[in-house]
């Protein structure tokens, strides 16, 4: 808005003047929103924060089983009854992981923001050790959480949880992101083999669906490898996601390779860089940057669909729910274990897309929008 | 015809069906500067693409500095370190700084160290008289701001040849001189000129020779005094009337 602001007007009065009660019309929808708004945002709060019970009941007394929640006491008069994330609390970060060395699994969330930022952000200080650090990290995180020297082992078939989701996730989409690229750069190469090679993997994947590939993977893999030789439940879990993740990343990619002129090769080209380095300098940053929403949009996909591993006998984030409201000293809140859930999952998809937006901004070079 | 620096023997090339370059012969010697113009699709800009190997002929013999032209990768790499080329549209790489589009070449392709490419970036930026835009993204610059980049790029490369591929095309009216006030300084410093344009006072200025194309013939070389005062072809006398009438 310009102009000048007259002193008995000051910019909000205009500005709601404007834009909320600009006619009749306007003016009616306006309250009505706002009526609405309250409705809604009065229950939420309500239901999950001022009539909920956390650790205790509108008694005051522990609530150690679903009996004690104050909306079985009185029905129709509380809200949401929260002890059972709390009293489960373990199960859903862990799974089965045993409360003595959960430190460990500590230690790996605490440490996986440190190997992350190196990747995440170039302009950090001292970049190159959080670089070398993240190529650490893999070993250093399987040594915590599986154990060995010195540590107790841990199997994979005790852990559950977020755990399962972040390791499925996460490891999932950074092993899919260099495989998608080379998938990617396969499918436009002019060498036939490889190009064919390429589509019918990429095809192949993309046109099963993700638990067929689980499936398979849980199945078959055990047939492929040598006598003797059985990959844990989890890491056949986590071969089916990488694999069906790079497949999309790839097209996603791919899109993105197209959509670079014809010209930056041949300028690269024509200054005598190899195929390599122009692919490496010239065509995969800026088909990247073009590619980070439709990357993105699959990794927010893939990190949702890693509950999918339920079916295979893997307990992620959502299993543990599934076993939380199956369970019968606490059976029918599912609300509170699905709200529960959907908002860590909302969480970090969010914190995928938010990171994205600041992607897409940091890399634009140029003035247009 | 006289060994030169560039040589082109019975050229031929065809697009699928289409006979895009026929038996062009061509010899270009060191220094010289040379003028390709005719209509559009006669194949002037694919001639000149053969000559670093952007596109690829299917009959003939091309020679660049003692290098043929084949197959062979490596000759290719050592063809394009020779030659520099500047597009009509510029092809500036949008992710890089003008200052990383110059010197990328010579720290990846040469192995320059970086203070020193950066050097030379700086002084290839005040031989196209834009030092202060060195840090800027080309996609904050004019047309003819980002083709004096490009022909800086190809510069700080060192190169015995430029080939320029309608370096003004794709500019605004006002922006032109700029670019053709670098490209006649090129000129008179002595570099090796294959210059593919429509620009007719810029040929009468620095070519030495004109070379008029059609339809995948080279119908007529020749001076440019000849060329424009007294030529041979129709077709050519055709061509001249149109472009300079318009």
């Amino acid at each position: 808005m310009s102009g000048p602001i007259s002193l008995t007007h000051n910019k909000y009065y205009s500005w709601c003047r404007d834009n909320l009660f600009s006619s009749w019309i306007n003016g009616i929808i306006t309250i009505l929103s706002i009526y609405f708004i309250y409705e809604v945002s009065s229950f939420i709060l309500n239901w999950t924060i001022f009539e909920a019970d956390f650790v205790t009941n509108f008694r005051g007394e522990r609530i150690i089983d679903r009996t004690f929640c104050s909306k079985n006491i009185e029905p129709g008069q509380h809200g949401a009854c929260w002890a059972i994330i709390i009293v489960r609390f373990h199960q859903f970060i862990y799974g089965f992981y045993p409360v003595e060395e959960a430190w460990r699994v500590n230690l790996v969330y605490g440490l996986l923001p440190f190997a992350l930022v190196g990747i995440f952000f170039d302009n950090l200080p001292f970049r190159k050790y959080f670089i070398y650090f993240t190529f650490l990290f893999p070993f250093i995180g399987y040594f915590l959480l599986y154990g060995g020297i010195g540590l107790d082992a841990v199997g994979t078939s005790k852990w559950g949880g977020l755990l399962v989701t972040l390791f499925l996730g996460v490891t999932g989409i950074l092993l899919a992101f260099p495989l998608s690229i080379i998938l990617a750069l396969g499918r436009r190469s002019k060498m036939p083999v490889i190009k064919t090679i390429c589509v019918i993997f990429i095809e192949f994947i993309r046109g099963v669906p993700l638990i067929t590939l689980l499936f398979t993977a849980n199945v078959m893999l055990p047939l492929f490898l040598p006598e003797g030789v059985r990959p844990d439940n989890l890491l056949r879990a986590l071969v089916g996601v990488t694999l069906f993740q790079s497949a999309y990343m790839a097209e996603a990619i791919r899109g993105g390779l197209q959509a670079i002129p014809k010209g930056q090769l041949e300028a690269a080209q024509s200054l005598g860089l190899t195929y390599w380095q122009s692919t490496r300098k010239i065509i995969l940053p800026q088909a990247l940057k073009i590619s980070i929403p439709p990357i993105v949009n699959t990794c927010i996909g893939l990190f949702k669909d890693t509950s999918l591993v339920l079916i295979i006998g893997l307990f992620d984030l959502l299993g543990v729910g599934r076993a939380a409201v199956a369970d019968i000293d606490w059976a029918k809140l599912h609300y509170e274990v699905y709200v529960f859930i959907s908002l860590i999952f909302f969480i970090f998809c969010f914190l995928m897309s938010r990171y994205s937006l600041y992607l897409e901004k940091k890399l634009k070079t140029d003035n247009s929008n | 015809m006289k060994q030169g620096i560039i040589t082109l023997e019975h050229v031929n090339k065809w697009f699928g069906d289409f006979h895009v370059l026929k038996d062009i012969n061509l010899s270009v010697s060191k220094k010289e500067r040379i003028v390709v113009c005719g209509p559009s699709g006669s194949g002037k800009s694919t001639m000149i693409r053969c000559i670093n190997r952007l596109e690829e002929h299917q009959e003939g013999k091309i020679v660049v500095d003692g290098i043929e032209l084949t197959g062979n990768l490596k000759n290719i790499d050592s063809v394009r370190k020779e030659v520099g080329m500047v597009f009509q549209q510029f092809n500036l790489f949008p992710h890089l700084s003008v200052k990383e589009n110059i010197t990328l070449a010579p720290i990846w392709v040469k192995k320059m160290p970086k203070a020193e490419a950066e050097e030379l970036a700086m002084r290839q930026l005040e031989i196209v008289k834009i030092p202060e835009q060195a840090n800027k993204y080309p996609g904050q610059l004019s047309g003819g701001q980002q083709q004096r980049v490009a022909i800086a790029r190809s510069l700080a490369m060192n190169p015995n040849i430029m080939l320029f591929d309608e370096p003004t095309s794709a500019l605004d009216p006002e922006m032109i001189k700029e670019v053709l006030d670098v490209m006649v300084d090129l000129a008179e410093g002595g570099m090796t000129m294959i210059v593919v344009t429509h620009e007719m006072g810029f040929a009468k200025t620095v070519a030495d020779r004109m070379v008029f194309m059609d339809e995948g013939k080279i119908v007529e070389e020749a001076s440019p005094d000849k060329f424009f005062n007294n030529p041979e072809s129709d077709r050519t006398k055709l061509f001249l009337s149109q472009i300079l009438h318009q």
